[in-house]
């Protein structure tokens, strides 16, 4: 405890791309080499290889000085889109790959889970596919022999346990791989996206274990494109883009960096100057913010707390029956919903000339997670004629964590689709065994 | 499960020398090594690898393990009509059949290997690009696949020297080295083919053929005594001659004592295994970004 577990310092990982047909280095290539410049072997060999880097082939950073430590006992998660490079930072570290340049450093028994399930094979049975995945991930024989009934047990395949796993079902196959994989007793574990396996009943079982795991004090590396999964197991996280660290932090705040998309549009802005501010005859913007419930500037919103997006602005000539509005669109530039001034105070009711603040409350667990672009506006509602109309003038992130889940995901822990997410009522009637198909 | 308790129970791998281990990462250079100790701490792998070939290889086959004896023995029937009766090819004054069977037996053990080893990286793949494990495990287990192969076919050539009646000499004692040589020859060429095959998947097409010109040019359907010296021993180049012709004078006690024809070929049979294992290890780190 208090160890360096893993440490990596300047981890490069360089692979050379090129058209298809030239991926291969033939045979005939080095013969061609080899005759075509007997005396000068070396000399051709150097030049047909420039050749053939003129002819396409270029070369690939997938990891750039990559360098972090990792303590004993700590979780860590690994995030970022993919070919960001997470996949080869773990294949370095499991030995699958060398480093181009830079070195790691490994105290303590390791095991890697790339993939669940590597190695088995479809014709031999559920518990001959136990001990011989066993003995790919690292497992002695005598360790499994140990586990066998509880890695049974937790695959929930005993019926099927001595049929070729080829007769199984992909639920039942992806389960029984975990279950091996789940029992693994290393002291750092190197585990790729493998937990979005099984039904939302199994998923919850294998977080569980994986909790479970890193609360034994064993060190984890973690990558998944699941945020709720890194911010539920990791205290830690990663974010790697284009093959170099962005990020390492707290991993709500790094996750926040993810789901933020790169985008700069800011949370809040104010225009001090009324020279620059968006206007119009009647009506000039001041100010847009989001905030939260209690009225705090805020640039995350968690997906089950309401949230307000506050405009300010002056009239300036009174007399006039105007209508504040947002329209806010996600990433995809989908817009969402619009929201109108429906402020019963205001409504038909001509505006004095001043200073106004209005805030529109969007309620918890309706939104789906995401990025939200408002873009803002004020319309004289008699003849219709906008004011002023900023797109997306700010953006806010609507997140999930694991003090913060979405109720509306029914415990489901992978992905869920949907522009939005609000919560319906679900009743559901019983009825009785033999009547299954009765209406409810 | 009687495959579980196969190997002696293993106590040397224990908990404490795993623990504190540490691992470096880094480019490798120059020379590697070998790496057999590691290869050693593996050991339950390679034989869960065998294993798994060796219970998957007659799976939904009519005639099972029958295969492994099917294959030498119509090729015995083979050569004894075309070779034996035919052109009155000469054996060494031991019946034609038990002659050529007697070198079949090695040499399906070695041309199996060769075959099922040369695909063998390319065809775990998905094991290469997921686990970390010396690659060497890979080609060894489908070398020692062949084991079981050897040893039914054995049994039907101990059957045929009775129904001949022939007795073996006392030269059998030194039958354990020649079945020591097939596999440190098969494991050479295996080595090499397997780790070509990944960069240069030529190697594919190579191999049948290759399997059909060395079984020309070594001596099953004839015998090695067609050659007079210093030939006869030059021959032992091909390590398979001193092989072939080793079991034929161990087995059925034909008269060449085939004693620097197979020094020769140990030699060059340890030569194949040494150069083999280096050029494997040095290609190991291209594995997985080439497979």
């Amino acid at each position: 405890m208090g160890n360096i577990a893993v440490t990596a310092e300047n981890i490069c990982k360089k692979y050379r791309i090129g058209r298809a047909e030239e991926s291969y280095r033939t045979l005939r290539d080095t013969i061609a080499d080899v005759f075509y410049s007997p005396f000068r072997k070396l000399t051709g060999y150097i030049k047909s290889r420039s050749q053939r880097r003129k002819r396409g082939t270029t070369e690939f950073w997938a990891l750039r000085d990559v360098s972090f430590q990792v303590g004993s006992g700590e979780t860590i998660g690994i995030i970022g889109r993919n070919g960001a490079g997470k996949s080869t930072l773990l294949k370095v570290l499991s030995r699958i790959t060398e480093p181009t340049k830079g070195f790691a450093e490994i105290r303590g028994r390791v095991s890697s889970l790339l993939e669940v399930g590597t190695g088995f094979h479809a014709e031999l049975t559920g518990r001959e596919n136990i001990y011989l995945n066993g003995a790919i991930l690292g497992m002695p024989r005598a360790e499994i022999k140990r586990k066998f009934d509880e890695i049974v047990a937790f695959s929930e395949v005993e019926k099927f346990i001595d049929t070729p796993v080829k007769r199984y079902s992909s639920g039942m196959y992806l389960r029984l791989a975990f279950a091996v994989a789940a029992h693994m007793d290393p002291e750092i574990l190197i585990v790729d996206e493998v937990l979005a396996v099984g039904d939302a009943r199994f998923q919850k079982k294998c977080l569980n274990k994986m909790e479970d795991v890193g609360r034994t004090g064993r060190t984890v590396l973690f990558v998944s494109h699941s945020m709720p999964a890194i911010t539920r197991l990791c205290s830690r996280a990663i974010f790697l883009e284009n093959g170099t660290i962005t990020s390492d932090g707290p991993s709500h705040q790094v996750v926040n960096l993810y789901l933020s998309d790169g985008h700069d549009t800011p949370a809040s802005r104010i225009w001090p100057s009324p020279e620059t501010a968006p206007c119009g005859e009647l009506a000039r913007l001041r100010g847009i913010r989001a905030v939260t419930g209690d009225q705090q500037p805020t640039d995350v919103a968690y997906i089950n707390q309401t949230f307000g997006i506050q405009m300010e602005y002056e009239v300036l000539e009174p007399g006039h029956v105007l209508m504040p509005y947002h329209h806010v669109f996600n990433k995809e530039n989908i817009e969402i919903f619009d929201a109108h001034d429906t402020d019963p105070a205001w409504r038909g009711r001509p505006r004095p000339q001043g200073r106004y603040m209005s805030t529109v409350w969007i309620p918890g667990n309706l939104l789906s997670e995401g990025t939200l672009f408002i873009s803002s506006g004020i319309s004289r509602v008699d003849i219709g004629q906008s004011q002023f109309y900023e797109k997306d003038v700010i953006a806010i992130q609507v997140i999930e964590n694991l003090e913060n889940q979405s109720p509306a995901r029914g415990g489901w822990m992978r992905d869920m689709g949907g522009v939005v997410r609000p919560l319906f009522r679900w009743t559901t009637r019983y009825s009785g065994n033999g009547a299954a198909n009765q209406a409810g | 499960m009687s495959f579980f308790k196969m190997p002696s129970e293993n106590k040397t791998q224990s908990k404490a020398q795993l623990n504190n281990r540490i691992v470096r990462i880094k480019p490798s250079s120059g020379l590697v090594s070998l790496k057999l100790n590691e290869l050693w701490e593996y050991r339950e792998l390679l034989y869960f690898l065998t294993w798994r070939d060796i219970k998957v290889r007659y799976k939904q086959t009519l005639l099972g393990a029958g295969w492994a004896v099917i294959q030498p023995f119509f090729t015995m029937v083979v050569f004894s009509l075309f070779f034996g009766k035919l052109a009155k090819m000469p054996s060494d004054n031991v019946p034609y059949p038990i002659f050529s069977f007697a070198a079949l037996v090695p040499w399906t053990f070695f041309s199996n290997g060769m075959g099922q080893a040369s695909n063998s990286l390319v065809g775990s793949a998905n094991l290469i690009t997921k686990v970390y494990f010396p690659r060497l495990a890979i080609p060894l287990a489908s070398v020692l696949v062949g084991a079981v192969d050897f040893t039914l076919s054995f049994a039907v050539l101990i059957g045929m020297m009775f129904y001949f009646g022939l007795t073996p000499t006392l030269n059998i004692v030194w039958l354990p080295l020649l079945i020591v040589l097939v596999i440190v020859t098969s494991l050479g060429i295996a080595l090499w083919l397997s780790a070509l095959n990944v960069k240069f998947r030529d190697v594919r097409y190579v191999i049948p053929f290759l399997t059909q010109i060395w079984m020309f040019a070594t001596p099953i359907a004839y015998p090695s005594s067609l050659l007079k010296q210093p030939w006869n021993t030059v021959y032992g180049i091909n390590p398979m001659v001193g092989v072939v012709e080793g079991f034929r004078w161990a087995l059925l006690g034909t008269k060449t004592a085939p004693g620097l024809m197979v020094i020769v070929s140990a030699a060059m049979s340890v030569l194949l295994l040494v150069t083999g294992a280096i050029y494997f290890r040095s290609m190991e780190k291209t594995f997985a970004d080439l497979v």
